[in-house]
């Protein structure tokens, strides 16, 4: 369904641009209908700069990111719009996300002006209600209120509702539950596991891996703009090959089973700046 | 993520248990919060006061006074009476009329010049911050050339090679020539305005570019363009003033800028016809002044840093 | 070194009224313990960690002590709290990353700070290389400025500033959030080094993060809606959990290995009460599945175990 073959993205950087910044290098991977692929990097791996090419946010300086065939690249227009009403995505700050002076729900309605501008009141109340309805959440406590009204799982699922109300067939989650709290990361995550159940392709992107693991079919790691090791979630948390898939998982603290003390001298992260 | 707040503050409504910053201000509605904190600013409160009075004697003191402005209506260089409340020029035109027909030109000056130069500001600044790139090259070349003319200079050969000039072309020059700053100023937050998460869906929506800066981007900075419209609404009333005062204002009607320039040039000061030019000189300081403790006052309320607690 | 805490309260003034971010906190830290704070946003674990250096003008001193070595902290005053700072209790504060001033370079900042507590900086001068060598940067970072260095560099740093008078108590208040895993891991463990080497006494860590404080922390305390829920030892804590919030906490932590299709976890419906006028009675009652008519009343917190606290009703 979308397919990411060698994409690279450069940045120039420096006084007049002489320097290049190559943030993401010779990228490629696939999300088949129904598939959750996990992103995982740590900052700077170049994860969210993928997503925002996927989502035609970003430009793409190299390579080629298709849907069912097209490339997207190229799209305007009626076109992008189009391409919109299959492909949205969710990302990290839920109060962010939504425009301070404004209530909440007006980004359903952003939506309803572009893609439903003849709907009738009454049948766009319904679909609203339904779109609530799959991400469990009761109208009378979301609608007309304002973002600092709402919680932050709150405000996600909301944001998850409006990609919904497209009849979307993959959405790209950029950190969606990184600012959540603890006991409502896993509401959001099980409610992304029942759509996945329903046929949604989801672009899991993340720094976390226990996250990473928890939902996803594929796992691809990123390392500094580059796919280090990519296959089934389950081997490649299992018996990870490449040394920085090694190493992240290492350093991820897990609750019943205690890092090895490499005592002093423990400062070579790898790779990483730190 | 920033947070300067601590969380506990965060949660102090049951249902904003995010991981997120909330500051303080944004507990009540935006709009309601703005008015509650108006009314008790001194600043916002007076400044405001005085400008409705000088309004109010613009509107209503041409209806009570049934002298026009240049009408000879008394004995000459009277002092304020009953009759004359701002007694008489040296020939004998009634002052409180002058000064009432004046405001008047004042106030036009001061709305179309000011919105003039808030429109194009607006739209130089909101173009240039949206589209980045070589676009915000040439409009920023524009704006540093409009800057750095000595507004006043041109302002004064235009007007020199005019024969005729009415209130609303000398509006229109100095609109023309006051916008460079609002530019400037609306560039850099649409900048960073642009970047934000809220302006990404609303392109994943489908949102043309001009739909999601005219309804996503301005209304963030509402606060900000409100008080640069007052600020612009001061500007152009001082510099057609000094406009006038040189005699270079408008050839017809009166200003009060105009009314200074006639009190100097017919000697009101070693005569000691202090009526003649007092009320003007004072109005305009008055007008001008008000406004920008206004501004100061309008800074106090919308950015809440500034309050006291 | 031992610390005292005993019926801590500490409320925000705001617009609305008064914020109850910490209602009656009690606990004892022993000397050379690493305690693990640990709680969700609004618990009050950043309230608990920046009242016992006084960092924040808005909040106010309520009701209670804390006794510091046997002596009582002036934590209601800032004045003379400053006669405490970075020498008996240090902080390290959330986002320290941005705590230094960009237009110094970061010797003459240190230098400041120990002539602001009246430290000689030539003395300390060995004493600061070493501890820069401890943490693994070079002393030339002292010629660089803060943007120079990358964002786990500047963490070192801060934590090398903030430890440099040996305080007896650092409050380490959420020094890993924005930080890779493996800088994170770093971090971690030096904190653990800085207790084990004697440059600190005893730490307090304050982190949202369960499966973090697990790795290094001798025990935990949870908190929550500004109250103590549940302190213990790590391992009883983490094996076996008393207080209801803590046991559904914990199952709803996904790790590796857990998956969705195998096993779904379950979160905690609903969400804190307000503290701006909280309920009466034990805080977690209207999300506690537990929950009887007896926690009405709020519940005190008593140990059921060796070294085990908890605050409900039901676990005592």
């Amino acid at each position: 369904m979308l397919r990411l073959e060698g994409v690279t993205k450069r940045y120039r950087v420096g006084t007049f641009g002489s320097r290049e910044l190559v943030a993401v290098r010779d990228v490629s991977l696939e999300v088949r209908p129904g598939e959750v692929v996990a992103l995982i990097g740590q900052s700077g791996s170049g994860k969210s700069t993928i997503g925002r090419m996927v989502l035609r946010l970003t430009s793409v300086s190299g390579g080629t990111i298709s849907f069912d065939g097209t490339d997207v690249a190229g799209l305007k227009g009626a076109r992008l719009r189009a391409y919109y009403g299959h492909v949205q995505g969710v990302f990290q700050d839920p109060f962010s996300s939504y425009n301070p002076v404004f209530k909440a729900d007006r980004t359903l309605e952003l939506v309803r002006e572009t893609y439903f501008p003849r709907l009738g009141e009454r049948p766009w109340r319904d679909k609203v209600e339904a779109s609530l309805a799959a991400v469990r959440l009761d109208p009378g406590q979301v609608l007309g209120k304002y973002p600092h009204q709402l919680s932050g799982g709150q405000l996600q699922r909301l944001l998850v509702a409006r990609a919904l109300l497209l009849d979307i067939r993959l959405l790209v989650a950029d950190e969606i539950i990184s600012m959540l709290d603890a006991s409502t990361r896993i509401d959001v995550l099980n409610l992304l596991g029942d759509l996945k159940a329903r046929g949604l392709g989801i672009l899991f992107i993340t720094h976390d891996l226990s996250l990473g693991n928890y939902l996803s079919d594929t796992a691809v790691i990123l390392h500094r703009g580059e796919v280090v090791e990519t296959g089934p979630a389950e081997q490649v948390f299992a018996r990870p090959v490449h040394p920085y898939t090694r190493s992240l998982l290492a350093s991820v603290p897990q609750l019943h089973h205690k890092w090895e003390r490499t005592g002093h001298g423990s400062w070579e992260p790898a790779g990483e700046g730190a | 993520m920033n947070v300067t707040d601590s969380d506990e503050l965060a949660t102090a409504t049951p249902a904003a248990a995010a991981a997120t910053p909330v500051t303080l201000a944004a507990k009540v509605r935006p709009g309601r919060e703005a008015l509650y904190f108006a009314r008790r600013n001194r600043k916002l409160v007076l400044g405001l006061g005085v400008v409705l009075v000088f309004l109010a004697v613009a509107a209503a003191g041409p209806l009570v006074n049934p002298h026009g402005p240049n009408e000879y209506v008394g004995p000459p260089s009277q002092r304020p009476s009953a009759a004359f409340w701002f007694g008489t020029t040296m020939f004998g035109q009634d002052v409180f009329a002058q000064f009432a027909h004046g405001l008047r030109a004042t106030f036009l000056v001061g709305l179309l010049g000011g919105g003039l130069a808030a429109l194009v500001g607006m739209l130089v600044g909101f173009t240039a911050g949206w589209r980045g790139g070589t676009v915000d090259e040439v409009l920023n070349m524009l704006t540093n050339v409009v800057l750095v003319i000595p507004t006043l200079a041109v302002l004064l050969v235009i007007a020199t090679y005019l024969r005729v000039r009415g209130v609303v072309p000398e509006a229109i020059f100095i609109g023309l020539f006051s916008w460079p700053w609002v530019a400037r100023a609306i560039r850099a937050q649409t900048f960073s305005l642009r970047t934000r998460d809220f302006v990404d869906l609303a392109r994943l929506s489908g949102a043309g570019a001009t739909r999601i800066v005219f309804r996503e981007i301005a209304p963030n900075m509402s606060s900000y363009l409100f008080m640069t419209f007052i600020l612009l609404f001061g500007t152009s009333v001082l510099t057609a003033a000094t406009l006038d005062f040189i005699g270079l204002g408008p050839t017809d009607g009166m200003s009060l800028g105009l009314m200074m320039n006639n009190a100097v040039l017919w000697s009101a000061l070693p005569l000691g016809m202090w009526w003649w030019f007092v009320p003007p000189g004072l109005g305009i300081t008055l007008i001008v002044g008000s406004l920008y403790i206004m501004n100061v006052g309008l800074d106090e309320v919308f950015n809440p840093r500034l309050r006291e607690l | 070194m031992s610390l005292r805490v005993d019926n801590l309260k500490v409320w925000y003034r705001t617009l609305r009224g008064e914020v109850r971010a910490l209602d009656g906190v009690s606990f004892t830290i022993a000397d050379g313990e690493l305690v693990g704070l640990a709680g969700e946003s609004g618990c009050g674990k950043s309230t608990l960690g920046k009242s016992l250096i006084r960092l924040d003008g808005r909040m106010r001193h309520v009701d209670g002590s804390v006794e510091l070595d046997g002596k009582e902290l002036p934590i209601g005053d800032s004045e003379r709290m400053n006669g405490f700072r970075f020498k008996e209790v240090s902080i390290i504060p959330q986002y320290a990353m941005s705590a230094m001033n960009p237009t110094r370079k970061i010797g003459l900042l240190v230098a400041e700070l120990l002539a602001s507590r009246g430290e000689r900086p030539a003395a300390v001068r060995d004493e600061l290389l070493r501890r820069l060598a401890l943490v693994g940067l070079e002393p030339e970072v002292l010629d660089r400025y803060p943007i120079e260095l990358s964002g786990g560099m500047k963490q070192r740093m801060v934590m090398v500033i903030s430890t440099l008078l040996n305080p007896s108590l650092l409050i380490a208040d959420e020094v890993t959030s924005a930080l890779d895993v493996s800088t994170q891991k770093a971090v971690a463990e030096t904190l653990v080094e800085l207790r084990d080497r004697n440059v600190v006494k005893s730490t307090i860590f304050i982190t949202h993060d369960l499966s973090l404080v697990y790795q290094i922390a001798d025990s935990i305390i949870v908190m929550y809606a500004g109250r103590l829920a549940e302190r213990a030892p790590t391992d009883a804590l983490v094996g076996s959990p008393r207080h209801p919030y803590t046991r559904m906490l914990l199952a709803a932590l996904p790790e590796v290995g857990v998956r969705f299709a195998d096993q779904r976890l379950e979160g905690i419906a609903g969400s804190p009460p307000s503290l701006l006028n909280p309920p009466a009675g034990c805080r977690f009652r209207d999300r506690c599945p537990l929950a009887v008519a007896r926690c009405a009343e709020q519940p005190p917190f008593v140990e059921v175990a060796p070294d085990h606290y908890v605050a409900c009703w039901k676990a005592s």
